[in-house]
C-alpha cells in the first residue's frame, strides 16, 4: 500500500510537469507557432502607447526573444529558486516560489493567489460537505422508498437544482435572504481566524447555493446506485444471515453504492478549488474564480498562468487522492 | 418400500444412490414413514411442515403465481431435493421459506411450520432471529452471493456476532474453524482474504460455511454446483452431505440437476410452473415416476451407469409464464399423453393424489396408465 502511494506520488509530480509544460506553450509557443513575433508578444508588458525602444528592452529585459525552452527552464527556477524582475525603475524580487510577476498589479502572482485560497478553500470545503451529507441521504432514502411521494418530491426538487444556474439561485437567495428578510445581511468573506462565527453566517448563502446544485446530482446519483446495490444477490445473502435491514442496508449497501460517489466527490470538490467561478462572481467573493476572472479580463498572463497551473495541482491531487482512497474502499482494486 | 423389487429398470439410479439411501433409511424414525403425506388436518409433526404455500406478486404485466399450493414435510437427518426447470418457482419458495419474500408487495399464504411455529403469520422480527441461525441458505454464484468490499472471515463471522452473545476474537476463531471444517486450507490466514481471491470451489466452501456459522437445523442450498466445473461439484456434494450427517440438519437441495438429487436426496419433489407435479421418495422418482413431467426429466437425463441411447430427450415446447398459467393441467400444451385425459375437461387441474405410499402425483392419467406408460418408456429405452 505504501509502495502503491509513492508511485501514485511520483506520477503525480510528473503529471504536475507536463501540466506545467503545456500550459506554459500555450501562453508562449502557441503565439510563436501563430506567427506572432517576440515583439508584439512583449507589447502586452508595457503600458500604453509604448515606444520602440520601450518595447524592445522590455523585450530583453523578460527574455522572451530567448527560445521557449530556456524560457520554460527560467519559469521553473523561479517557482523555484524565486528570481529578479525589472520593473520600469524598480528592480523587483520574486521570491520562491515564483509563479511570475504581474507588471499589471506590480506584484507577484504567487501572494495575490495564495490570498484568494481561504475564501475558495472556504467556500469550497463547507459547500461540499452540505451537499454531501444531503445529497446521499436524500438519494439513500428515495431509493428505500421508491416510488413514495417523498421520492417523487425529491428528484423533482433534484431535477429543478440540476437545471437552475448559480447565478440564478444565488441572486433569488440574496434578493430574498439578504435584502428582503435580512437574515445574512453584507455577504463578505470574514476570515474563520478573525471571527469563526461571522465566517460561518456570511458563508451561509454561498454554501445552500453552490451545494444545491451539487446535492441535486449527488442525490440523483445516488439514488441510482443504492438501486442499483440493493437488487444485488450479496444483498440477498446479508438478508438470509438475519441481519437488521438497517446493517444491510447501511453496512451492505450503502458502503458499494458509496464506492463511485467517492470518486465524483474527488474530482468535484478538486475542481471547485481551482475557483467556484460562478459563486465567487454572482456572490462577490474574491476567491480563486473571481481572481481567475479579473486575470483573464486585464489579460494578465502571468497570473492566468500561475491560476491555471493551481487549478491543475488542485485536480491532480484530488485525484491522487481519489485513487488512494478508492483503493481503500475497494479491496479489488488495491495493489 | 415394499415394492423394492430386482427388476431393474433404466430410471434406476447407480451404486452411490443406493448406498446413500440406505444410509437415509437407517437413519429415518419409523413414526414419520409418510412425512411427505402433504396437508393433513393434524398439527404439524415434523421438524418443517409446509402445508399449501402461495407465493403471489403483482406486476405491470399481471399477477404471477410463483408459488401456488406447494406442501411438504421433512424431518431432521433428512435431504430433500426439489427439481424443475428455471421458472418453476423452486428458487421462490426456498426464499420464501426464509421469509425472504414475504416483503413489498408479495403475498405469501398457508403455513410454514419449522418446529411447530408458523413463519408465514410470525412477524418479521421473529423470522429474522430464526434466519441465518436456524435455518440459513447457501447462494448459487457464490462471487456474485459475497459482499465483494468485506473479507471472507468477516462475512462468516457476522451471522455468528448477530445471533450469538460473543465477541469479534470469538467470532473470528470461530470463522477459521468452519473454514478449516469445509476444506479451506491454511484456514488461519485464508480468513482475512477477500471473495475474489479464492477460487470458485473455495468460494463456494466459503458461502457453505457462512450459512454453517449459526449451526443450522435446516440448510437450503439452492442450485448450490451450478457455478462450479464437475470435479469441483462432486466435492461440494460430498461436502454438503458430509456434514448434513455431521450437524444433522434437514437439508433441501434445489436444483435442475436430477443428477445432484440421485447423489443426496432421500425424498423428491418435482415442481412445474409453481405447482407440485410429483413427490415421493427418491427411489420412487427414479424407479416408478408417475408424472409425464418427471418422464421427461429422466429422459433428458446423460447416465453413465447405462448403454447410451441414441440420442437425449428433450421436453418439447418451454415452460408457461407464470403469469399466464394455462387453465387445467399446465403441463398439457408439452404432454405426450394430453389426450388420455380420461374424459376430464381440459380446464380440470389435476389434483395431487397418491399413487403408492407417500408418492404422490398430480396426473389426469390413471395409476394404472402411468406404470404402464413407464413400463413401456423403460423398455423402448434398454
Amino acid at each position: 500500500m505504501i509502495a502503491f502511494i509513492i508511485r501514485r506520488l511520483i506520477a503525480t509530480v510528473f503529471l504536475l510537469i507536463i501540466v506545467s509544460m503545456i500550459t506554459f506553450a500555450i501562453f508562449f509557443l502557441l503565439p510563436r507557432l501563430a506567427g506572432q513575433t517576440t515583439y508584439e508578444l512583449a507589447i502586452q508588458y508595457v503600458g500604453r502607447n509604448p515606444t520602440r525602444a520601450a518595447v524592445l528592452a522590455v523585450e530583453k529585459q523578460l527574455g522572451l526573444d530567448a527560445p521557449v525552452y530556456l524560457q520554460y527552464g527560467r519559469f521553473l527556477r523561479g517557482i523555484v529558486f524565486g528570481t529578479h524582475y525589472n520593473a520600469g525603475p524598480v528592480r523587483a524580487y520574486c521570491p520562491p516560489p515564483c509563479f511570475g510577476y504581474s507588471f499589471k498589479n506590480q506584484q507577484p502572482v504567487w501572494p495575490q493567489m495564495v490570498s484568494s485560497i481561504p475564501v475558495t478553500l472556504s467556500l469550497a470545503i463547507g459547500a461540499s460537505i452540505i451537499w454531501l451529507v444531503s445529497g446521499v441521504a436524500i438519494g439513500v432514502l428515495s431509493a428505500l422508498k421508491r416510488g413514495s411521494i417523498f421520492d417523487r418530491f425529491s428528484m423533482g426538487v433534484a431535477l429543478a437544482g440540476v437545471s437552475l444556474p448559480i447565478f440564478f439561485t444565488g441572486l433569488i437567495a440574496l434578493e430574498l435572504f439578504s435584502y428582503r428578510w435580512p437574515i445574512f445581511p453584507n455577504v463578505t468573506f470574514v476570515p474563520f481566524t478573525d471571527n469563526p462565527w461571522l465566517w460561518a453566517k456570511n458563508l451561509v448563502l454561498p454554501w445552500i447555493t453552490l451545494a444545491f446544485l451539487y446535492a441535486a446530482l449527488y442525490a440523483r446519483l445516488t439514488r441510482a446506485g443504492m438501486l442499483e446495490t440493493m437488487s444485488e444477490d450479496y444483498i440477498r445473502t446479508a438478508r438470509a444471515k438475519g441481519l437488521p435491514e438497517r446493517t444491510v442496508i447501511v453496512k451492505h449497501g450503502l458502503r458499494a453504492a458509496l464506492t463511485p460517489i467517492v470518486t465524483i466527490f474527488g474530482m468535484d470538490l478538486g475542481l471547485l478549488l481551482g475557483g467556484a467561478i460562478i459563486t465567487e462572481v454572482t456572490f462577490s467573493l474574491h476567491g480563486l474564480g473571481l481572481f481567475t476572472i479579473e486575470a483573464i479580463n486585464n489579460q494578465d498572463l502571468p497570473e492566468i498562468l500561475g491560476v491555471t497551473l493551481l487549478a491543475a495541482f488542485f485536480i491532480v491531487i484530488a485525484n491522487l487522492f481519489v485513487d488512494i482512497l478508492y483503493a481503500y474502499v475497494d479491496p479489488r482494486v488495491r495493489p | 418400500m415394499a415394492e423394492d423389487d430386482g427388476r431393474r429398470q433404466p430410471g434406476q439410479a447407480g451404486g452411490r444412490l443406493a448406498r446413500l439411501r440406505a444410509r437415509g433409511r437407517s437413519g429415518r424414525e419409523p413414526e414419520v414413514q409418510d412425512a411427505g403425506a402433504g396437508p393433513g388436518e393434524t398439527g404439524p409433526t415434523a421438524m418443517l411442515d409446509i402445508r399449501d404455500l402461495r407465493i403471489h406478486f403483482p406486476t405491470d404485466d399481471g399477477l404471477v403465481k410463483a408459488v401456488d399450493g406447494v406442501s411438504f414435510a421433512l424431518e431432521r437427518g433428512r435431504t430433500l431435493g426439489v427439481v424443475g426447470e428455471s421458472g418453476s418457482g423452486k428458487s421462490v419458495t426456498s426464499l420464501g421459506i426464509l421469509g425472504l419474500y414475504n416483503t413489498g408487495n408479495s403475498r405469501m399464504s398457508g403455513q410454514i411450520y419449522l418446529d411447530g411455529e408458523d413463519l408465514v403469520a410470525a412477524d418479521q422480527a421473529r423470522v429474522r432471529e430464526l434466519r441465518g441461525n436456524k435455518m440459513a441458505m447457501i447462494f448459487q454464484d457464490p462471487l456474485s452471493s459475497m459482499h465483494p468490499y468485506y473479507t471472507v472471515g468477516d462475512q462468516i463471522a457476522e451471522a455468528y456476532l448477530i445471533h450469538n452473545k460473543v465477541g469479534k476474537k470469538a467470532a473470528r476463531a470461530h470463522a477459521v474453524d468452519l473454514l478449516k471444517r469445509v476444506g479451506i486450507p491454511q484456514a488461519a490466514t485464508r480468513v482475512d482474504d477477500y471473495p475474489h481471491q479464492f477460487s470458485g470451489g473455495m468460494r463456494q466452501r466459503a458461502m457453505i460455511a457462512m450459512a454453517l456459522s449459526c449451526d443450522p437445523e435446516l440448510l437450503i442450498a439452492d442450485e448450490p454446483t451450478t457455478a462450479l466445473d464437475v470435479t469441483v461439484q462432486a466435492q461440494i456434494l460430498d461436502l454438503i452431505s458430509d456434514l448434513q450427517q455431521e450437524y444433522g440438519s434437514a437439508v433441501i437441495i434445489i436444483t435442475h440437476d436430477l443428477g445432484v438429487v440421485a447423489e443426496l436426496a432421500d425424498d423428491i419433489l418435482v415442481m412445474y410452473a409453481g405447482r407440485m407435479a410429483e413427490y415421493g421418495s427418491s427411489e420412487d422418482i427414479f424407479n416408478r415416476p408417475g408424472h409425464p413431467y418427471t418422464w421427461g426429466l429422466l429422459g433428458s437425463m446423460p447416465r453413465l451407469d447405462e448403454v447410451r441411447q441414441e440420442r437425449l430427450l428433450s421436453i418439447r415446447g418451454t415452460p408457461p409464464s407464470l403469469i399466464n398459467v394455462p387453465a387445467g393441467c399446465p403441463f398439457n400444451p408439452r404432454c405426450d399423453y394430453a389426450a388420455r385425459n380420461n374424459g376430464r375437461s381440459e380446464n380440470e387441474v389435476p389434483v395431487l393424489r397418491p399413487v403408492g405410499p407417500g408418492h404422490l402425483v398430480a396426473c389426469h392419467l390413471s395409476t394404472d396408465e402411468q406404470r404402464r406408460i413407464w413400463a413401456e418408456r423403460a423398455r423402448v429405452a434398454s
